[in-house]
C-alpha cells in the first residue's frame, strides 16, 4: 500500500507560483539600464563607471549596515539597493566628487529608505531625494557638467551649459524660432545619441529607449506612465513653442525626462497601481515638469515634478481605486 | 454577439500558466473494484446525512446509505456492494469531521435495480435530482437541487453549462464532452425544458478543439438554441463569475447569485450526470478523477467509486515516482493541500496531484513592492495588496469597501507575487474579519 512517510507541505492555494521574483525584476532594471552607463563612459569617460561604483557600493553598503542596526532581515539579495545607486549615480554629473554621491546614498537609502520601513515603503523616490539634497548642498558641483569626449582632452575641464539651459535661456529671451538655428546648441542628432553636456545617465536618449523597451517587453513596467508623461510635456512645450516641432522634440530629450519617465516615475513604490491612477500621476508630473521648465527659475523640473506627484500617490490611489466586480455604479458626483 | 465580444475583452486579469493537460488523451478507465470503501455522511456544503444502515447491513450499488430531512443536502448511496461494516467519525480531507459508513466490498460489484425517474415538470425534474444525490462535480460540491430549484421571482433566460476546466492538470471534464457528449445533450434538454431556460451557452477554452467541435455537432443536431462558446485559454476563465461574463456580458454584483443575472451555471460533468440519470436512474455513486503531477507514476483518468481510499487509487496509478512533497486535492490553482493520503473521496473531488519536492515551492514571503502585479492578474479589479494592508491594519471598514468579500480565491494574485505573498489567505482572513465585524 502507498504510504506517506514524510511530512507533507501544506500550504494555502495556489499551490503553484510563477518565476517572477523582486530580485529578478531589480535585474531586469538594472540589465535596462546597462546601455545608458555604456554611453556614460563613451561620453564623459571611464570616471563615470567609477562614479557608478562608489554610488552602487555606498548604498549597498547602508542597506546592510541600516538593516542590521535596525536589526531587520538583510535585504541586500533583493537587488533594489543597486538600483538606487545606479540611478542616484545617473542623475549626477560625471565629475561629482566621490564623498558627496556618498552623502547622497545615505539619504537615499538610510533616511527615505531604511528608516520609512524598507523597500515598498518609502513615500518618495530614494534616489530623487538623494539627488535633490547634493543638489540644494553642491549647488556648483552639481552643475559642473563637461562636454561631451572633453575627457578626450588633457586641456583642463571647462564647465559646460546644458542644451536645456540654453534652450531656457533663449525661451526667455522670446525667440523662439531663431535660437535653435543656433550653432551653440547640439543637433536633434547629437541630443539622440547623447552627444551634450548633462548628467551623466540622461544623455544618451538611444540607450534610455532600449532600456525602456526592454522593460516593457519583460513587463517589468507598463508603458503607460513614460507615454503619458512624456505626451503631456509634448503637448504643452508645443502650445508653449507656437507649434514648432524642433522645440518639443528639443525638450523631450532635454534634461533627466528620458530617464526620469523610464526609470523613476515608474518607480513601483512611488507610483499609483492602477492604471486610472497611473494616467492621473503621469499627467501631473508632465504638466508640473512643463511648468518648472517654462515659468520656474529652475532649468529642470523632472526631479521635483517626480518627489510632487510621489507626495500625491495615496490620495491619487484613494480616487482612482478600481471597483470590485460587479459594484454598481454611483450616483453622479460620487465618481472620479 | 456584440455583447459578447464586449464581455470577452472586458474580461481581463488572469494569469498566463502552462496547462498540463497530460491526460486530456487518456479515457476514463475504470478503477479495479477497491476492498472497502469508507463514504463520508458529509459530501458537500450543507447538512450531514444521517446513516440509514447500520453494521451488518448488506448493501447493493446505488442502495441509500445516508439521508437528512434539511434541505440544503443531497443523499449519499452505497458506491460497492457488500457489507456494512461499521459506522464512525473520520476526519475528512476537507479538514471536517464527519459520521462515515464503511462498507467492505464483496468484490461482485452488484447493482441495485433502478428505474429512470418520472419526471412530467418542474417539482418533479427537482425532486428527481435530489433523489439522484448530485452535488457540483466541478468542485464546488453544492447540492443540485438547491441551485436549480429557482426562486420564483427569477427570471432565468440562460443555461451556461462549463466545459472551461481551466484548472491545470485536470482533464475529466474534458473526457467528459469526448465519452459523453450524448448525456450532455440529454441533461442540456432536461434542464432546459423544465426550468423554462430559453437559450444554453456551453463554454469552452479553445485549447480545446475536439471537445469543440464535438459538442458543436450535438448542440447542432438538437435543434435547440444551444451554442457553443469559445473561451480564451486563460486562467481563471472557468470561474463561475467570468463565464457568465464572457457568456452574457452580465456581472453578478458582490454578494449575488448567478440567478440574480438571469444565469444558471452547472459544470458538464454535473449535467452529464443528469442526462445519465434521466436515462436510467442510476444515482450518483462515483465519479472521475484526473490523477497527475510529477509524484505519480502513471497519471490517467480513473472512474472511481465515491468513498475510494485516495491511497488506493495512486497505488492503482502505479504508486509513487518520489517521496511526493505535496499532495493536493482538486486542481493546482484552487486545490486543498493534503496533510496524508488516507482519505476517503467525496462526491465534487476532481483530480488527485501529487508532486516531487521543489515541483510546486512556495516563495519566501517578502516586502510586498508595490508591482501592482496582483492588482493586474485579478478578474475581479480587487486590489489583494491593500487588501493585506487593511487586513494588517484590522480596519474592517477599508477591507469591505476594498472587496474583499468580492473575492473567489482563484489565486491569480499569489501566483503572479514576485514577493511570494500568500494572498488568498490574506483574502480568506479579511473575509472572515468582514463577518466577525458585521457579527458584532
Amino acid at each position: 500500500m502507498t504510504e506517506i512517510k514524510r511530512k507533507l507541505v501544506v500550504s494555502a492555494s495556489p499551490h503553484f507560483r510563477s518565476k517572477s521574483t523582486t530580485t529578478g525584476i531589480m535585474l531586469d532594471v538594472i540589465i535596462a539600464m546597462v546601455p545608458a552607463l555604456i554611453a556614460a563612459c563613451v561620453l564623459f569617460g571611464l570616471r563615470s563607471l567609477a562614479l557608478t561604483a562608489v554610488s552602487v557600493a555606498s548604498c549597498v553598503i547602508f542597506e546592510y549596515l541600516s538593516r542590521k542596526i535596525l536589526k531587520r532581515s538583510n535585504t541586500v539579495g533583493d537587488l533594489s539597493a543597486v538600483v538606487t545607486g545606479m540611478l542616484l549615480a545617473f542623475n549626477l554629473p560625471s565629475t561629482m566628487p566621490y564623498w558627496m554621491v556618498i552623502i547622497g546614498a545615505f539619504t537615499a537609502i538610510v533616511i527615505v529608505k531604511q528608516l520609512f520601513g524598507g523597500i515598498g515603503q518609502n513615500f518618495v523616490n530614494p534616489a530623487l531625494i538623494g539627488r535633490i539634497v547634493l543638489m540644494s548642498s553642491f549647488t556648483t558641483q552639481i552643475g559642473d557638467f563637461r562636454a561631451p569626449f572633453a575627457y578626450k582632452n588633457a586641456v583642463d575641464a571647462v564647465t559646460s551649459a546644458t542644451p536645456l539651459s540654453q534652450i531656457n535661456a533663449a525661451a526667455a529671451a522670446s525667440d523662439t524660432a531663431g535660437y535653435l538655428d543656433s550653432a551653440d546648441i547640439p543637433s536633434l542628432v547629437q541630443m539622440f545619441l547623447g552627444e551634450r553636456a548633462g548628467c551623466m545617465g540622461e544623455v544618451c536618449i538611444a540607450a534610455l529607449l532600449l532600456g525602456f523597451l526592454y522593460l516593457v517587453i519583460r513587463r517589468v513596467i507598463s508603458p503607460v506612465i513614460p507615454l503619458v508623461y512624456a505626451g503631456t510635456v509634448a503637448v504643452i512645450m508645443f502650445a508653449a513653442g507656437g507649434g514648432s516641432v524642433s522645440f518639443v522634440l528639443y525638450q523631450l530629450m532635454a534634461g533627466g525626462l528620458v530617464l526620469g519617465a523610464v526609470f523613476m516615475a515608474t518607480d513601483y513604490t512611488t507610483s499609483p497601481v492602477s492604471v486610472k491612477g497611473k494616467i492621473i500621476y503621469a499627467l501631473g508630473c508632465g504638466i508640473i515638469t512643463s511648468l518648472i521648465r517654462l515659468f520656474g527659475s529652475l532649468p529642470e523640473g523632472v526631479s521635483f515634478s517626480i518627489i510632487i506627484m510621489n507626495i500625491l500617490v495615496p490620495h491619487i490611489e484613494h480616487l482612482a481605486a478600481p471597483k470590485p466586480f460587479g459594484t454598481p455604479k454611483r450616483k453622479k458626483g460620487a465618481e472620479k | 454577439m456584440k455583447g459578447v465580444l464586449k464581455a470577452v475583452k472586458k474580461g481581463r486579469g488572469g494569469v498566463d500558466i502552462a496547462h498540463n493537460k497530460n491526460t486530456a488523451e487518456m479515457p476514463v478507465v475504470r478503477i479495479t473494484p477497491p476492498p472497502f470503501v469508507e463514504i463520508p455522511m458529509r459530501q458537500s456544503i450543507g447538512a450531514e446525512c444521517e446513516p440509514t444502515v447500520k453494521a451488518g447491513d448488506r448493501v447493493k450499488i446505488g442502495q441509500l446509505i445516508g439521508d437528512s430531512a434539511a434541505y440544503v443536502s443531497a443523499p449519499v448511496y452505497a458506491s460497492v456492494s457488500g457489507t456494512v461494516t461499521g459506522i464512525k467519525d473520520i476526519e475528512l480531507s476537507t479538514g471536517v469531521v464527519s459520521k462515515t459508513v464503511i462498507i467492505e466490498s464483496d468484490g461482485l460489484m452488484e447493482e441495485d435495480s433502478f428505474q429512470p425517474p418520472k419526471v412530467s415538470d418542474t417539482k418533479s425534474f427537482i425532486a428527481a435530482i435530489r433523489a439522484s444525490g448530485l452535488v457540483g462535480l466541478g468542485g464546488a460540491g453544492f447540492p443540485a437541487h438547491v441551485k436549480l430549484n429557482l426562486p420564483q421571482e427569477a427570471e432565468i433566460d440562460t443555461l451556461i453549462i462549463n466545459a472551461a476546466e481551466c484548472e491545470p492538470y485536470i482533464t475529466v471534464d474534458y473526457r467528459e464532452c469526448l465519452e459523453n457528449s450524448e448525456n450532455i445533450m440529454r441533461g442540456v434538454s432536461a434542464v432546459k425544458k423544465y426550468l423554462n431556460i430559453d437559450r444554453v451557452v456551453i463554454a469552452v477554452e479553445n485549447n480545446k478543439p475536439k471537445a469543440i467541435e464535438i459538442l458543436s455537432e450535438i448542440a447542432d443536431k438538437s435543434g435547440e438554441n444551444v451554442r457553443v462558446m469559445q473561451l480564451k485559454s486563460r486562467y481563471p476563465q472557468g470561474a463561475e463569475k467570468m463565464i457568465i461574463l464572457s457568456a452574457t456580458g452580465r456581472k453578478i454584483p458582490p454578494g449575488k447569485l448567478p440567478s440574480d443575472v438571469g444565469c444558471v451555471v452547472m459544470n458538464v460533468a454535473s449535467i452529464a450526470f443528469v442526462g445519465r440519470h434521466l436515462a436510467t436512474g442510476k444515482p450518483l455513486v462515483s465519479r472521475s478523477m484526473t490523477v497527475d503531477g510529477s509524484a505519480v507514476k502513471n497519471p490517467m483518468n480513473v472512474r472511481v467509486p465515491v468513498g475510494t481510499m485516495m491511497d488506493y487509487i495512486i497505488d492503482f496509478c502505479g504508486g509513487f515516482t518520489c517521496e511526493p512533497e505535496k499532495i493536493v486535492c482538486g486542481g493546482p490553482m484552487m486545490g486543498t493541500a493534503l496533510i496524508g493520503i488516507n482519505f476517503p473521496v467525496l462526491k465534487g473531488n476532481n483530480a488527485l496531484l501529487a508532486f516531487c519536492e521543489g515541483d510546486c515551492a512556495v516563495k519566501k514571503e517578502t516586502d510586498c513592492i508595490r508591482c501592482g502585479r496582483c492588482a493586474a492578474s485579478c478578474p475581479l479589479s480587487l486590489v489583494p495588496t491593500n487588501v493585506e494592508k487593511f487586513l494588517k491594519a484590522k480596519d474592517v471598514k477599508k477591507l469591505k469597501h476594498a472587496g474583499a468579500a468580492v473575492c473567489m480565491e482563484c489565486g491569480s494574485c499569489a501566483y503572479s507575487c514576485p514577493a511570494g505573498k500568500p494572498l488568498v489567505q490574506y483574502m480568506r482572513l479579511a473575509k472572515a474579519m468582514i463577518r466577525e465585524g458585521e457579527a458584532k
